[in-house]
């Protein structure tokens, strides 16, 4: 079902008040067939632009992407799509929402059968006894956990991801990852995820792609995310290589994104963006302080 | 808290009912008679405003009216309630084809910018338009279909003015859909009629019930004055000509009668409308 995608040398223009501002320029990337791939970067970057050209909710300005063996050229539910704020549709219920696509995508299925996908995804994610509330009625987790039923419903080609779970306290946070892996690993879906979490980052992705500041901002850095799945937090945590690979990401979003621009790292950069959920890891044994260039590689 | 609410619902307003009753009373004016030196008597009027009737002077002498609410004695003899009915169902009519009319035409509106650049100005100008200048031409629009001019002239009339609250709201509510839904029908590839009736109405319903309760408000203006303006039996004619009778305490009983139709009317839509709210 999933497919590999090809963006290349994708690139971005907004038109403001003060003239033309190129806001993603000569994007590259190939992402594998049933590949994750999370896209960090600072806030502001364009990784959102980048992320809705995929979904083509918002037109190109050059360059081009190839989903599959074929060129994109608008919306279309073989990507599904979930945004930070779930979107869902407050005169419909939870199933009606999930069934809204289901009914589009298969509609030679009967009635019956349409019924039970949506049911189905709704269940795999928590919600079959609210089937029938409305989304007023669900707290922000369970419309969130709506959002990704809905996008998996569709058997979509490929699944974007635009923080989804930037909304949400912590503890239902990790919650919602572990559905998403969950449905994740059932599926292999080929799928690009935006977050500024890099604990997420390093618990979903098989690599993390770091994008250089704006405007004119581009794939900076590709880390691999070595680890087997499915993957136990906890263990991955504790793992040797976990904090460097975390001060990895760190140190690119605090230095490299701005000096791969040519831009000065603004002052000290003494507290890291997030803290890490959990304790660090212990004194980072000898052969694992070192920078590792297997893990990261400059694209 | 439940006797607060009581007070607050109940017992403050009957409060003031009661205390502009007492206004109204002081102020109203009365005839008496008087016996002159010389035998003979005198009307001559007293009070403050001396030509209005006071409460009881007017449910005295329009008792007969609310008795019985529904009587016909004569055509122009009838209970209050029968010359309301009469109003409310030509208004009904006349209001259903202000929200078809203005239903779609609000959406036209809010779905495109070229329809708006072509119609929004003369909307603005036919809008303030008054009823009353609106029937007479109503009258002559309809004038070949003969005994049914005069109704059809006051269903034009009715629409016409009544449909623009619809319009604007509609309008407004269509340009209000926050682009995310849209991009769920767009994602989805929803054709034009599914995105029609499962985003675009349901979106709005919340403006354009505000808009259907302000025309129902507007619908019911209107008629006092198509009917005084057509001669057609209701409330509206039934004060026209009591008024022309002289006699001041029927055109009394009908503005209450009209206030209070109005405020029922626009409860009624007020629920309705609170039910689409949550979306
Ligand atoms: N429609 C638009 N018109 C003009 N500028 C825009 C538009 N959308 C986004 N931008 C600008 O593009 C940049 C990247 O935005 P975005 O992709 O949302 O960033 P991110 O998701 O990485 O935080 C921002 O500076 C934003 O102000
Ligand atoms: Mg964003």
């Amino acid at each position: 079902m999933s497919d590999h995608v090809e963006l290349s040398n994708l690139t971005k223009t907004y038109t403001t008040p003060k003239g033309p501002v190129v806001i993603v320029k000569d994007f590259n990337l190939r992402i594998a067939d049933g590949e994750f791939v999370t896209l960090i970067g600072h806030s502001g970057c364009g990784k959102s632009t980048v992320l809705s050209m995929l979904a083509g909710l918002n037109p190109i300005t050059s360059g081009g992407i190839v989903l599959g063996s074929r060129e994109l050229t608008g919306p279309g539910p073989d990507r599904g799509v979930v945004f930070q704020s779930p979107n869902l549709l407050p005169w419909f219920t939870a199933l009606e929402n999930v069934q809204l696509g289901v009914d589009q995508v298969f509609y030679t299925a009967s009635r019956e059968e349409r019924r039970q996908i949506a049911e189905y995804y709704l269940t795999v994610v928590g919600l079959g006894d609210c089937l029938h509330k409305r989304p007023t009625e669900l707290s922000q987790g369970m419309r969130q956990r709506v959002g990704i039923a809905r996008a998996f419903a569709l058997s979509p080609k490929m699944l974007l991801l635009d923080e989804p779970f930037g909304m949400l306290d912590s503890l239902t946070r990790f919650e919602l990852q572990g559905v998403l892996m969950e449905l994740w690993t059932r599926n292999h879906i080929t799928a690009l995820m935006v977050t500024h979490d890099v604990d997420e980052a390093l618990y979903l992705s098989d690599r993390i792609v770091m994008m250089t500041n704006g405007p004119e901002a581009f794939v900076g850095e590709i880390m691999t995310v070595p680890w087997s799945r499915p993957r136990d937090r906890k263990s991955i945590m504790e793992h040797p290589d976990y904090y460097r690979m975390r001060e990895e990401l760190i140190e690119f979003l605090n230095v490299r994104a701005y000096t791969l621009k040519g831009q000065e790292p603004h002052g000290s950069h003494a507290a890291p963006p997030s803290a890490p959920a959990k304790a660090m890891s212990p004194v980072p044994s000898p052969a694992n302080s070192s920078r590792a260039p297997d893990l990261a590689s400059v694209a | 808290m439940r006797s607060k609410k009581l007070i607050d619902l109940l017992v403050l307003p009957l409060f003031g009912i009661g205390l502009s009753l007492l206004i109204w009373h002081l102020i109203s004016g009365a005839t008496v008679s008087r016996v002159l030196p010389d035998g003979t008597t005198e009307e001559i009027k007293t009070g403050l405003v001396k030509d209005l009737p006071g409460p009881l002077m007017t449910w005295e002498k329009t008792r007969k009216y609310v008795v019985e609410p529904f009587a016909k004695r004569e055509d122009l003899d009838q209970g209050i309630l029968r010359f309301t009915w009469y109003s409310l169902v030509i208004v009904a009519k006349g209001y259903l084809i202000a929200l078809l009319l203005g239903t779609p035409i609000g959406f036209l509106l809010g779905l495109s910018p070229l329809f708006t650049k072509l119609f929004d100005p003369i909307i603005q100008i036919l809008r303030p338009v008054s009823p009353l200048a609106w029937m007479p031409l109503g009258v002559v629009l309809f004038a070949g279909t003969g005994k049914a001019a005069n109704e059809l002239g006051a269903l034009f009339t009715i629409a016409i003015c009544a449909m623009w609250p619809t319009v604007l709201n509609t309008a407004v509510g269509v340009r209000a859909i926050p682009q995310d839904y849209l991009n769920v029908a767009r994602v989805l590839k929803l054709s034009r009629t599914q995105t029609l009736f499962k985003i675009l109405v349901p979106a709005t319903l919340p403006y354009m019930f505000t808009g259907y309760r302000l025309s129902l408000g507007i619908a019911w203006l209107v008629i006092v004055a198509v009917e005084m303006l057509t001669g057609r039996i209701g409330i509206g004619n039934f004060l026209w000509n009591e008024y022309n009778n002289g006699l001041y305490t029927s055109i009394i009983l009908s503005i209450l009668t009209i206030g209070v139709v109005g405020f029922l009317l626009d409860r009624a839509m007020s629920l309705l409308e609170r039910r689409f709210k949550t979306a």
